[in-house]
């Protein structure tokens, strides 16, 4: 919509005019990682980092909630509520905010998540655009997120001695525009921006061999590669991958019963594709009984499937999977596997 | 630091959601043992409203404390009490055995009905080969009595019942019912038997090159166990039926039933949205189906 200035010594100041009418949570340093979590002041905040350990869909989508309550002898739930509270995810990558986008495609859906759209509603988002490539395994340029697009109410991109900050929608505007420091960008703010960005681009070198156009069809081509029994003989089968994902979406569903018996909370919580039991059913048939074809399915479930539900490709090349993995399962490694294979056929 | 007049406490604040995951209040009316394993309940749900199911389809049981589990519906949507559904379930996990626990007048939680019901109006018209394996008359027999109750719109109807012994046949006194009706071809076998058992006895396959169909004109619904599948699949396409014909059922965990969890997942289609009822031409190239 407009790009404002930001004077880089106003940013603490900036911050504090969030948290005047906000919670803010952005990514701060823990121990030789980093997290998104609730902070006080600029101070704490870490705006070089590489993609913190969970994504910001913790926010959207907790890994434990309450669907509702009930008492023992109820039939219904009662106390179908969601707590909010009007949040801003400061210093989010574009990566993440393309997983936010994914989540939307899924949780929006008819039937869409109640739990969901309410905590969607009450989320500000305030991108950091990263100017270098985080580390050797983000495939954000071959995935094409790591130029800001949309998904955003505002964009905060670093132009040297001060912020060129991109007001996107009303409520980044209401937010924005009501700092008093900034100040409205000339007109050379955005051939500014096509300049820092064509230097950037120069430094995002890709990592996966297939171009973007070309992932699906080489899924579609490798459903049966050994390069899956050579995954599945790795793989743990421990669900880190999954869990942080930021489009990885399966969940579970139980009941809590209080200690006294007179009720409880009907919740879900995160699931993930790659345990056993996750497509077993009653009787014990179990329709992805092998790591190969849970592995096979999860990447199914980034490059092939969502292309068809969602036109939407559901991997944002945060390079998360890879780094987090305890085998050393690295899915730039394991798509270039899949691409030499199917040339030498 | 902020100062503290900068920044405001930001209240949390309760706000309600649609009842998306909340049961509906069913009340078991009858109960009745059918097998040593398996149990029939009548459910009425709460204002005696109808529960608005076709063939095919299921809903989410739910008993509080326990959780909840997907379970299709035995009954007709034609049956003459509206008020009332049917289903027979198998004593197999935590679920089915607290349900079994269950009897008339008590609560049971219905979320529900979800999936895609048998294509009825291209069953119509045609004639029809059932195959029901094990329990897969359960949601196969909300399909026959749909039918038989839509008798006229329908041509030939062939039923093919496969179980293990003949003591763990289910509707029992419904199919000699069916079987003395002069408009049914009805045969029924069982892997293993005692002397007294007077009918075929062998895997259900071993019916089905005996079976006068027209291929052309017929649609086979097969359901029954994942190894099932394979074999009568197999003998179905040996008699050159087209695979467009084959209807199945498939059974997933179902977690929410709509289309989210990812429990159902088959490679890229949703059980709880895009089936539980499938073609086999749909399903065929899925290795993750059968």
């Amino acid at each position: 919509m407009r790009y404002v200035y930001l004077e880089k010594n106003d940013l603490g100041d900036f911050i504090c005019h969030l948290k005047k009418s906000h919670r803010v949570v952005a990514p701060v340093r823990k121990e030789n990682q980093f997290v998104f979590a609730d902070i006080e002041s600029a101070e704490e905040i870490c705006l070089e980092y590489i993609p913190t350990i969970l994504p910001p869909k913790k926010y959207f989508f907790p890994q434990k909630e309450k669907l509702g309550s009930f008492g023992m002898n109820d039939s219904r739930l009662s106390d179908m509520t969601v707590e909010i509270e009007p949040t801003i995810i400061f210093g989010a990558h574009t990566c993440d905010i393309d997983g936010i986008e994914c989540l939307d495609a899924v949780f929006h859906k008819d039937p869409a998540d109640p739990y969901y759209k309410k905590r969607k509603k009450s989320i500000v988002v305030i991108g950091y655009e990263c100017m270098f490539p985080c580390d050797e395994h983000a495939t954000c340029t071959t995935m094409d997120t790591h130029i800001p697009k949309a998904g955003y109410d505002a964009m905060i991109t670093d132009a040297g001695e001060k912020f060129i900050i991109h007001v996107n929608s009303n409520i980044g505007e209401k937010i924005v525009g009501t700092f008093p420091k900034v100040k409205p960008a000339d007109d050379e703010a955005r051939s500014r921006l096509r300049k820092l960005r064509e230097d950037k681009i120069k430094k995002f070198k890709t990592k996966l061999d297939p171009s973007f156009k070309e992932l699906q069809p080489l899924f579609q081509r490798s459903y049966d590669s050994p390069v899956w029994e050579d995954v599945g003989k790795r793989c743990l089968s421990c669900g880190n991958c999954t869990a942080v994902c930021p489009t990885c979406y399966c969940y579970d569903m139980y009941d809590e019963v209080r200690l006294d018996f007179t009720g409880g909370e009907r919740k879900r919580v995160w699931d993930s594709c790659q345990l056993e039991e996750f497509a077993m059913v009653a009787g014990g048939e179990n329709f992805r009984e092998e790591r190969s074809s849970r592995q096979r399915h999860r990447y199914y479930r980034k490059f092939d499937y969502p292309m068809s539900k969602y036109t939407k490709y559901f991997c944002t090349g945060c390079g998360r999977c890879t780094r987090t993995c305890m085998a050393d399962i690295n899915l730039s490694e394991t798509i270039n596997a899949l691409n030499k294979e199917k040339k030498n056929v | 630091m902020c100062s503290r007049n900068e920044t405001v406490n930001q209240k949390m604040e309760k706000v309600a959601v649609d009842p998306l995951f909340s049961p509906m209040e069913g009340t078991i009316v009858k109960t009745r043992q059918m097998t040593a394993n398996e149990k029939f309940f009548e459910i009425e749900l709460e204002g005696g409203r109808e529960l608005g199911h076709m063939p095919g389809q299921f809903a989410q049981f739910s008993i509080f404390g326990i959780g909840e589990a997907p379970i299709s519906i035995s009954s007709s949507p034609t049956k003459k009490n509206k008020n009332t559904f049917e289903i027979c379930v198998r004593k197999v996990g935590t679920f089915t055995s607290a349900l079994h626990k269950l009897e008339a007048g008590d609560k049971v939680g219905v979320r529900g009905p979800f999936g895609t019901p048998f294509p009825i109006d291209d069953l119509k018209g045609n004639d029809l080969l059932f195959v029901a394996g094990g329990l897969g008359i359960v949601p196969l027999r909300s399909l026959i009595k749909f039918v038989m109750d839509k008798r006229r719109d329908f041509g030939d109807v062939t039923i093919l019942l496969g179980c293990k012994e003949p003591k763990e046949r289910l509707f029992t006194d419904e199919i000699e019912e069916w079987n003395r009706m002069t408009d049914i071809n009805y045969a029924c076998t069982v892997d293993k038997a005692g002397p007294e058992w007077k009918g075929n006895v062998g895997v259900i396959t071993t019916l089905i090159p005996g079976v006068d169909i027209d291929i052309n004109r017929t649609y086979a619904v097969v359901v029954g166990p994942p190894i099932m599948y394979k074999f009568v699949i197999k003998e179905l396409l040996k008699k050159e039926m087209p695979e467009r014909q084959i209807i199945l059922s498939l059974e997933r965990r179902m977690k929410c039933g709509l289309g989210k969890c990812g429990h159902c997942q088959i490679n890229n289609k949703y059980v709880c949205q895009d089936g539980p009822t499938f073609t086999y031409e749909e399903i065929k190239a899925l290795e993750e189906a059968l």
